[in-house]
């Protein structure tokens, strides 16, 4: 028998060294193929979460990537040529993200990436982007450290400080808060870095952190937390999780009878929020990247048309995919011939460029600087309350 | 065949089925180190080939199968041959992928290529160390007891690691290296083909240890504890004993496992190794085949190949994605079609030794 095992090692070597004398033409024929197609058409890629617990996060932003493409093209395209939208569903876990992204760039050859919502995935694509030199901008990853990997990787989104900055001087000017008590989702880093900032920022206004506890997303009851943060008489709870959990919090929190605001970030910002919180979520505020309620014409017409094209208002999330669409097709458009490191450049040259979300500037590290909006949920609407400039 | 403990439990030369060889001892022994070197050779020229004609994402997407390999062929020594039902086989891989990764960041600035098997090594004791904690209590336990112990341990795995910020947390821990790509004269080794011999070393140590394990006395101590544990006690056998050790090795290559995993994805966060990931190896064992190494091997490769390179050009045709549709479909139909598995209990060579003897 191990005659047979030696066998087949045996044949695979006689065939792979017969094969192998191919070697150099091979390299020398597919490693020269660039990325920029030679065709009338762009191959732009998109990974995110379609399937899975994130998913209206990756459908949204899609939804609102593939409509500022169809504008694009309606128009008669960039410089001429087609965008075309390659998406890769990655399931919302970081290895399929890695070789999502890896696929649109070796395979695919695609000229540049959007995505993701979710920052431990944009976190797994962007040294890949960056390895292979092909421009990334991520819609909403808040993380400071995803465009920290490299000068390939940009944002369109405000960053987890700032959002947990401005909920903190809203809690202590607007609100006038003295002690806030914090909820944490210790399983997202997203949750974890709102709360870190937040508690930081409203410290040094003068603030008291009466209670730091925590829970995880996937949980469905937080009594015990809600009650320990009940004895402590909070005048806010900033809770920055997600939209499943924080509508279960909200209602809980109802029930054991705190009546104090809850405080959040963008992770509220969901339709569902309402479906799964009910009343219980009215009265309570969170930051965000812009307002249905705008009276901005920019905003009205993008909400407009969105609502004509998909049949709902669309969320921060949905402008943000459409502004980070933007932003590449405004630096695209100033490139010569659309080389992805001449998109690089222009993107990263991007300076008070209006989109729905504001007007944007990309700063020297990559990150957009724009102002946030606190919003204050009143059933299925958000009500604009204030604006905090950066 | 295999099924016969009794009847062969003391051949002292365990292979299964077949009759005594008539080779020498030392020239059989000569022959069982030729075989997994010859392999060896053979898998490294064929990564040549690869190196040159597949693009990064095919690569690592193969550097994933590895992982998977090693990752199913160990929890087939635990669910396979041993008969136990073990459901968190993830937190070990997540041990060793966590200390490895951690090890090749945080501890040693540019690690050398030899420099990642002791990483491995690392990776794979943490995780044994762990399996043997988690299996001494677990292990008297029997079927669905086991079942849910091996998965809250899995859970507990998880939120530890969600928990401690020194490996990132709940955002992961980035920035992993590969080995770096060596330089001889004219030929230029990339960081794939270092991280591919790597992993096809792994591969091919796991498989040969497993294999010479279950074709040995203590393999044969394993298939009668699957398949009666009252009749191997009474023959002497201490069943938890055997049970933990199985248990312990098992850990140890699903650390080893994390670690090919983590040097290929370059990226970890603490969901990755969620129950599906433990589900994922029961079904690449299941659908192998229980007691078949070879069989894990094939399935493992299925497993990884075919959402990446069937269903996903499948998606691009049809343009609409129904990749995780249709590998549910194609494991429901696998299943009702050969319950078995690929290979039922058998072993590729035994395949062979059929057809061509």
């Amino acid at each position: 028998m191990f005659k047979k095992l030696l066998a087949l090692p045996l044949a695979l070597a006689v065939v792979a060294s017969v094969g192998c004398t191919r070697k150099s033409d091979q390299a020398a024929g597919g490693g020269s193929a660039s990325a920029s197609g030679s065709s009338n058409e762009i191959l732009v890629g998109e990974f995110g979460s379609f399937t899975g617990g994130e998913a209206t996060f990756g459908i949204s932003t899609s939804n609102g990537i593939k409509m500022a493409f169809e504008e694009a093209n309606a128009k008669g395209g960039v410089k001429g040529k087609k965008l075309v939208l390659k998406s890769l569903d990655n399931q919302g876990k970081a290895e399929e993200a890695a070789s999502a992204v890896t696929r649109l760039i070796t395979q695919d050859h695609v000229t540049a990436i959007l995505g993701e919502v979710a920052s431990s995935r944009s976190l797994a694509a962007a040294p890949i982007a960056q390895q292979n030199k092909i421009p990334m901008i991520t819609p909403s990853s808040t993380n400071p450290k995803v465009t920290e990997v490299g000068d390939y990787v940009f944002r369109v989104c405000f960053i987890d400080p700032f959002q947990g900055t401005v909920m903190a001087k809203f809690a202590s000017e607007n609100l006038k808060a003295k002690k806030v008590a914090i909820l944490r989702d210790v399983k997202s880093d997203y949750s974890v870095g709102l709360a870190d900032y937040f508690q930081k920022k409203f410290k040094e206004l003068g603030g008291e952190i009466v209670i730091d506890t925590s829970f995880q997303s996937g949980d469905i009851d937080f009594k015990a937390q809600l009650t320990q943060i009940k004895a402590t008489k909070p005048d806010a709870v900033y809770v920055p999780g997600y939209y499943t959990e924080v509508g279960l919090i909200a209602r809980q929190a109802r029930q054991l009878g705190i009546e104090v605001p809850l405080l959040g970030g963008d992770g509220w910002d969901s339709s569902k929020l309402y479906e799964i919180g009910g009343k219980a979520i009215n009265g309570n505020y969170f930051s965000n990247h812009y307002t249905t309620e705008s009276t901005d014409p920019a905003v009205s017409d993008f909400i407009k048309k969105y609502k004509e094209k998909y049949g709902e208002t669309p969320d921060a999330l949905a402008a943000l995919g459409y502004d980070a669409a933007k932003v590449l097709i405004a630096a695209m458009e100033r490139t010569a011939d659309l080389k992805p490191e001449q998109i690089r450049d222009e993107i990263a040259k991007t300076k008070d460029f209006q989109v729905v979300t504001g007007k944007i500037t990309i700063d020297d590290k990559r990150n957009a600087v724009k102002p946030a909006v606190i919003v204050k949920v009143d059933g299925n609407v958000n009500r604009f309350v204030t604006t905090i400039a950066p | 065949m295999t099924n016969d403990p009794n009847k062969t439990g003391h051949n002292p030369v365990p292979e299964v089925g077949t009759k005594p060889s008539a080779k020498p001892a030392p020239k059989r022994f000569a022959m069982s180190f030729v075989a997994p070197v010859g392999a060896f050779i053979a898998l490294a020229i064929v990564g040549q080939l690869l190196e040159a004609s597949t693009n990064q994402y095919v690569q690592l997407v193969l550097l994933f199968m590895c992982a998977n390999i090693i990752f199913a062929t160990s929890l087939n020594l635990v669910n396979g041959f041993t008969g136990q039902f073990s459901i968190g086989h993830a937190g070990f891989m997540a041990l060793g992928a966590y200390t490895s990764a951690y090890l090749s960041t945080a501890v040693v600035q540019n690690p050398s290529f030899f420099d990642f098997i002791w990483f491995a090594i690392a990776g794979g004791l943490v995780a044994a160390a762990a399996g043997y904690v988690v299996g001494l209590p677990s292990l008297r336990l029997r079927g669905d007891y086991l079942a849910i112990v091996t998965l809250g341990f899995g859970e507990i795995i998880r939120v530890i690691l969600l928990n401690t910020p020194a490996i990132g947390g709940a955002r992961g821990l980035f920035g992993i290296p590969r080995p770096k790509e060596v330089v001889l004269g004219d030929f230029v080794f990339t960081n794939f083909y270092m991280n591919y011999l790597l992993a096809i070393f792994w591969v091919i140590l796991t498989l040969v240890v497993l294999w010479r394990m279950v074709h040995s006395v203590h393999g044969r101590k394993f298939l009668s504890v699957r398949e009666d544990e009252i009749a191997a006690q009474s023959m002497g056998i201490n069943t938890t004993q055997v049970k933990v050790r199985v248990f312990v090795i098992s850990s140890f290559f699903a650390g080893i496992a994390g670690a090919v995993f983590a040097h290929a994805a370059q990226g970890l966060t603490p969901a990755t190794f969620g129950f599906t990931k433990s589900v994922d190896a029961i079904i690449m064992v299941v659908l192998g085949g229980m007691g078949s190494l070879t069989g894990s091997v094939m399935a493992a490769a299925v497993v990884t190949l075919l959402p990446e390179f069937v269903l996903r050009p499948l998606t691009d045709i049809t343009g609409i994605d129904l990749r995780m549709v249709l590998y549910s479909l194609a494991l429901i139909l696998f299943m009702i079609l050969r319950p078995s598995g690929i290979l039922g209990t058998r072993e590729l060579p035994d395949l062979w030794r059929k057809n061509g003897k």
